[in-house]
């Protein structure tokens, strides 16, 4: 059931493309909505028509068309009723969100983006209000009942005659704030809690600077319990007061810390570098905010007897806590661990951002084939970055025992895996089991194994299933 | 956020601006409202600015996606030289287009739309921002034929002296048989 869950963002955008269909549905209703009422004061329309709308709003009568003058635009009235300013701001607002939210604003221009969508604050407050005035009126109870059949064609006579005394017409009540209290109080309380956390102290353990500007963080925070793969938010007031960055974790669960690598990507991420740089030895780091932790697809790892990981360029950093924690499962040899196989795919151009990781998987080369459990875990690493001087220089060192490029064991291989190959090897060996692909890369990527997840896996529950769990970044 | 380029929101904007003129155009023509004939306009000036707006610029740094079909309107747009690439001309033209739509009421959040849009290309102006045109690049073709005719420049990869040296040891490793008879030229 947790895994519907995974895809809340296609989720929101589903629905944010619904509110904007109906956003204009009902923006183009009301515009006919207000025309024809604007007519029909003007007596354009027929004699029934015309005797509602003149219906005055005085003791003993109540009104029925807002539009109350004869001499009126429907743009005046729009921009003089709570209704119509209300309509109009938070159409505003809707569009505005909506254009800084493209793929285009949003992977390039990510501030615009998250600055613009917070504008949602306007949008829900404009849309609990938008029924303050009451314009929208229905027909009320008279004593003795308005007989609309008998009267309807002898408006001259209303009033006058006992079948037919004055129609009264009262506003609804505005409803619009039932539905969306529940979710915003939710928010509410999300924001209330991130604040708290963000006043927690948070103290640095340890700061390392790794090659190619990778920057590792150690760190410890009261009360603070994390799952394989989770995320969390990282806020340095010294940086951005407002920003928040996630970052997954790369730590095991089973350690008495958490630590996040940091790779030199944007502003934000190459200040705090240069600020951790310029510290000296030992001392602790600038004032840290943590949000989280947040889980991912990538929990469920252990749930499963075969695990399929396939981490592509930086996704594969949830796969680091991951194997850290399998690491820490051995030494303790857990018997309640499920998992009996893992297989990992390691995609990337090229292995420089990544040294720290190369160095975990020659770890745990080395302590699985100390404990004789060379075949708990498979991986390969597929290098699709490489050319003429890369291929020139592996055939020279074919012959060698460890791999040219990352020094483990395992070969490296080169280009992108078949992945009809590797579906079917792990159907071979595994003809019984229940085995779970858990995929850190890119939307295509993700297409294709989820293709393949479905093509070898079988109805008959006594033969191998595949089941695909993303996550998203 | 020092580096937006502020063009290609105001392009999204403006882009939005246009359909819903467009749409408020379409909905105050065919429902024949009072003062139609700014609804008439709102279709006109709509329907201008999509094609102004659809082909997106290049970006200054970073990789520029193109929508699709856009190159016949990246040509239009380019002919039109300095008035189109300029986002002075641009922030002043949508300013502009945008007055007539505040007259009626379908068409007054198109011109607001527009109005925002026109701020935000001003704002881009001031930073010295400009549209170019996303052209395919004509690469120079390399003839793979010329190339095979000329000798190699680099030996084959091949493993350290040592290696390829025949040691003594080994002397039936060493020897072969020439594919070809070696004898003198008869």
């Amino acid at each position: 059931m947790r895994k519907q869950l995974d895809k809340n963002l296609s989720f929101h955008k589903l629905v944010a493309y619904m509110i904007g269909l109906m956003t204009a549905v009902h923006t183009i209703a009301h515009l006919f909505n207000m025309e024809w009422y604007n007519n029909s004061r003007r007596g354009e329309y027929d004699t029934l028509s015309t005797a509602l709308s003149s219906l005055e709003d005085t003791d003993n009568e109540t009104y029925l068309n807002p539009i109350r003058s004869t001499s009126t635009t429907p743009t005046y009235v729009v921009f003089t009723t709570i209704a119509g300013i209300t309509g109009v701001i938070i159409t505003l607002a809707l569009i505005l969100i909506i254009t800084s939210s493209m793929e285009v604003i949003r992977r390039s221009y990510f501030e615009v983006f998250w600055y613009t969508h917070h504008l949602f604050v306007i949008f829900f407050a404009g849309l609990v209000i938008h029924g303050a005035g009451r314009i929208v009126r229905s027909q009320t109870t008279t004593d003795p009942p308005h007989n609309y059949s008998v009267c309807k064609d002898r408006s001259q006579d209303w009033g006058k005659i006992p079948e037919c005394p004055i129609p009264q017409f009262a506003g609804g009540f505005p409803q619009t704030w039932m539905w969306v209290i529940g979710p915003m109080i939710l928010y509410l309380c999300e924001r209330v809690l991130r604040f708290i956390r963000y006043m927690q102290t948070v103290r640095y353990r340890k700061i390392v600077i790794r090659p190619s500007k990778v920057l590792e963080l150690q760190l410890e925070k009261a009360g603070f319990k994390m799952e394989v793969g989770q995320y969390v938010f990282l806020n340095c007031p010294a940086i951005s007061q407002l920003e928040w960055h996630p970052f997954t974790m790369t730590s095991a669960p089973e350690e008495d810390f958490f630590s996040v690598h940091i790779r030199s990507v944007g502003d934000w991420t190459q200040k705090l570098i240069s600020m951790v740089e310029q510290l000296p030895e030992g001392a602790q780091g600038p004032k840290m905010g943590v949000d989280g932790p947040f889980g991912t697809a990538s929990e469920d790892v252990f749930d499963y007897e075969v695990s399929m990981l396939v981490g592509c360029g930086i996704g594969v950093t949830p796969f680091a806590s991951i194997l850290k924690s399998i690491w820490y499962k051995f030494k303790e040899s857990n018997p309640k661990l499920r998992t009996r196989k893992i297989y990992f795919y390691w995609l990337c151009r090229e292995t420089h951002a990544f040294e720290w990781f190369a160095d975990l998987l020659q770890v745990l080369e080395r302590e699985m084939e100390e404990r004789g459990m060379r075949d708990f875990l498979t991986y390969k690493l597929f290098l699709t970055g490489w050319d003429q001087s890369h291929a020139a220089h592996v055939m020279v060192h074919f012959d060698a025992d460890t791999d040219v490029v990352t020094g483990l064991k395992q070969k490296t291989h080169y280009g992108r895996p078949n992945w009809d190959k590797e579906f079917e090897q792990i159907r071979k060996e595994h003809p019984t089991s229940v085995v779970g692909t858990f995929l850190c890369g890119p939307q295509v990527l993700a297409k294709t194994l989820e293709k393949k997840c479905v093509k070898y896996s079988d109805v008959d529950p006594r033969k191998t299933k595949f089941y695909f769990n993303k996550e998203n970044f | 956020m020092g580096k937006i380029e502020w063009a290609m929101w105001a392009n999204e904007q403006a882009l939005a601006a246009g359909l819903i003129l467009l749409t408020g155009g379409i909905v105050g023509v065919a429902g024949q409202f009072r003062d139609w004939e700014f609804a008439a306009y709102g279709v006109a000036a709509g329907v201008f600015i999509c094609l102004l707006e659809y082909p997106r610029g290049k970006r200054n740094k970073g990789t520029s996606v193109e929508r699709t079909g856009q190159y016949c309107l990246t040509v239009c747009v380019k002919a039109f030289g300095p008035v189109t690439s300029n986002y002075y001309v641009r922030a002043a033209l949508h300013a502009a287009l945008c007055v007539p739509g505040a007259f009626m009421l379908p068409t007054v959040l198109g011109c607001v739309c527009l109005a925002i849009a026109s701020l935000i290309y001003l704002a881009a102006a001031v930073r010295g921002e400009q549209w170019q045109p996303i052209l395919p690049k004509t690469e120079t073709r390399e003839r793979v034929g010329e190339s095979i005719k000329e000798p190699p420049q680099n030996p084959p990869p091949r493993p350290p002296a040592e290696l390829r040296r025949k040691r003594p040891e080994d002397l039936e490793g060493a020897a072969y048989v020439n594919p070809i008879s070696v004898t003198a030229n008869e």
